[in-house]
């Protein structure tokens, strides 16, 4: 007990030293305020980019006051991207967003997950102008819906493609082969 | 958001959207009536001033463009999906034909996100050896977009000329590779090789030959009356609406927001280099114009600063779990050649963990979103193209523009269809 009480200072002292790790406690201290702590949970730094999940009735108000917010104005939206994870039962289908604040430098990762039965998550269009064709993406490799979006359609396959290729149970090979094993090569 | 009505929703979205716009939609019945005010033009999908292929179905008043709706996806590859099935050196491979014009910034740009996910730390030789790549391609980018801008408006000398000049850069990377367009240049973990004396040599002879043809090149150009008349606030766009559409590069510069990634989230060695960031004040088909000049004589700058201060030492990271080691070895020693294997085969262990890194690409902000699970392929990759996400903004450039506008505006935005479409 006593070893950890003393290496607490020590962590607080390498921090002080790491502006990143110190602009990340800045902006999660910032989240927190203006949206409460119950909105975000797996709050990690993977290689110093603070991320954090919360959930899709949430994020655009979440996205909208970091977009009005004068003190660190994380009013640049750099990428948005669907993800499927088939594992997770009722969190099968994800977003991600990543904003910047171009004036600060911090970046901030969000990520909501909802069911792929009911694969709808709030479009960003009324925000952000870049939001169309990424929303436009996501729901052409992931079926994602974005009500309220001004052209939802296919943007990179062809119109009458009837599945979302990204997902996880499109293998890239085709099934039928047996000449080759997947056993090692690829999933 | 029940679950019932959201996909029935989204089909009514689709038609509502379709109504709104029925003769601009891409699957709508071409209307050709003599009575009728307003005139649809398909602009592309193969139309030799768009530079690539893409369509632009515009509703035109006489010159006037009143609205339009771009179609995009002609080149689609699914880099994203295929990335999913390769190791991570494969990948390499997929970032060359994203934007071919300046194919080492995107190797390497790869091979920083997957040096950053496995900490691999990278030699200062190897460092600069790249910058000084990575900004051979920036200028050969730039020439061609700057070209084919004086081409669009009916000059087509500085094209030849620069064309010539990229020549000289593409054996430089010949000599450093062996490739040329798609360079598949670099390793995770530094060079595949080190700088060859030919090399270095061709780099000097370049440097010291290309001032004078960039000299010529903005003589012809920078102050002359009837291109300025073709380009000088045409295709302008506001730094606010740039910034909402997620501008990066030349492009958000232009129009005056001083945003490089290379400054702000320095990468292999850029904080030892000084350099200027130009921007310009309208934002339009001019300033994207001048500040891809003004960047070029900076590249200039950077190169010759590394160049001249080229640390001794590895080209490559001591990192045998991630490095190919030399064939030679590979028949001799047993450590290396358990290595080659694993490599080759996919067995190293990647750990698990999301990384995003991005460098400054010829257009602007490339980013790689690389999640991996670790296995031997990627779980998720992700790239942010800044041509796909800036392009949607072309519409509202040119809207109320005329057509001859238009396709300046474009060649000015430099979109290429490989990065717009991976």
């Amino acid at each position: 007990m006593a070893d950890q009480n003393e290496s607490i200072p020590a962590q607080e002292a390498a921090q002080a030293q790491d502006p990143a790790a110190q602009q990340n406690a800045e902006l999660l201290a910032l989240l927190h305020r203006l949206f409460g702590a119950d909105a975000f949970t797996d709050v990690e730094e993977p290689y110093g980019l603070l991320t954090a999940t919360t959930t899709r009735e949430q994020i655009h108000g979440i996205i909208a006051g970091l977009q009005q917010d004068q003190e660190l104005q994380l009013n640049f939206l750099t990428t948005m991207c669907g993800m499927h994870f088939p594992d997770r039962e009722g969190q099968e289908l994800g977003m991600v967003y990543h904003l910047h604040s171009l004036t600060r430098n911090i970046r901030l990762r969000l990520k909501i997950f909802f069911p792929i039965a009911d694969p709808v998550a709030p479009t960003l269009t009324d925000l952000y102008s870049a939001a169309n064709w990424m929303e436009r993406e996501a729901f052409d490799f992931y079926g994602i819906i974005f009500p309220g979006h001004p052209n939802l359609m296919r943007i990179l396959n062809v119109e009458d493609m009837d599945y979302h290729p990204m997902r996880k149970e499109y293998a890239l090979e085709d099934g039928t082969r047996e000449d080759k094993t997947d056993l090692f090569f690829g999933r | 958001m029940a679950v019932n009505d959201t996909l029935e929703g989204t089909h009514k979205i689709i038609e509502e959207a379709r109504e709104q716009q029925p003769r601009l939609h891409p699957l709508a019945p071409t209307v050709n009536d003599f009575n009728q005010e307003l005139t649809t033009l398909n602009l592309g999908p193969t139309h030799p001033a768009t530079h690539g292929i893409f369509q632009n179905i515009l509703q035109m008043d006489g010159e006037r463009i009143i609205s339009g709706v771009p179609t995009i996806g002609y080149i689609h590859r699914a880099f994203e999906k295929i990335a999913e099935r390769r190791p991570f050196y494969q990948i390499t491979t997929l970032t060359d034909r994203m934007n071919y014009c300046s194919s080492p910034i995107n190797n390497f740009g790869w091979h920083l996100t997957v040096e950053k996910l496995l900490g691999v730390e990278v030699p200062k030789r190897a460092q600069y050896i790249r910058v000084i790549l990575m900004e051979l391609a920036r200028i050969t980018d730039h020439l061609i977009c700057n070209g084919i801008l004086g081409v669009d408006t009916g000059a087509f000398t500085g094209f030849l000329y620069l064309m010539d000049e990229r020549e000289k850069v593409y054996e430089i990377y010949e000599e450093v590779s062996g490739a040329r367009l798609t360079t598949n240049m670099g390793r995770v973990g530094g060079m595949e090789r080190d700088f060859s004396d030919i090399a270095i040599s061709k780099l000097r002879a370049w440097l010291k030959a290309f001032p004078a043809v960039m000299r010529e090149f903005e003589a012809m150009f920078n102050r002359n009356r009837i291109f300025m008349d073709r380009v000088v606030d045409v295709g302008a766009i506001s730094a606010e609406r740039a910034l909402n559409y997620g501008f990066t590069g030349p492009n958000l510069r232009a129009a005056g927001v001083d945003y490089d990634v290379r400054v702000m989230n320095p990468y292999s060695s850029y904080q030892d280099f000084d350099f200027e960031i130009p921007v310009g004040t309208k934002g339009d088909t001019y300033d994207r114009f001048m500040v891809r000049n003004e960047e070029i004589w900076q590249s200039l700058r950077i190169i010759e600063q590394a160049l001249e201060n080229l640390p001794a030492g590895p080209y490559h990271a001591d990192a045998p779990h991630f490095y190919l080691p030399p064939k030679q070895a590979v028949y001799q020693n047993m450590e290396a050649l358990i290595y080659h294997f694993k490599i080759v085969m996919g067995e190293i262990d990647a750990p698990v963990g999301e990384v995003y890194h991005s460098v400054e690409g010829g257009n602007g902000e490339l980013g790689f979103y690389l999640v991996s699970d670790g296995g031997r392929t990627p779980y998720r990759l992700h790239f942010r193209r800044p041509c796909f996400i800036y392009y949607q903004a072309y519409t509202e450039m040119v809207v109320g523009q005329t057509l001859s506008d238009a396709i300046v505006t474009l060649s000015s935005m430099n979109v290429i269809a490989g990065e717009l479409d991976a």
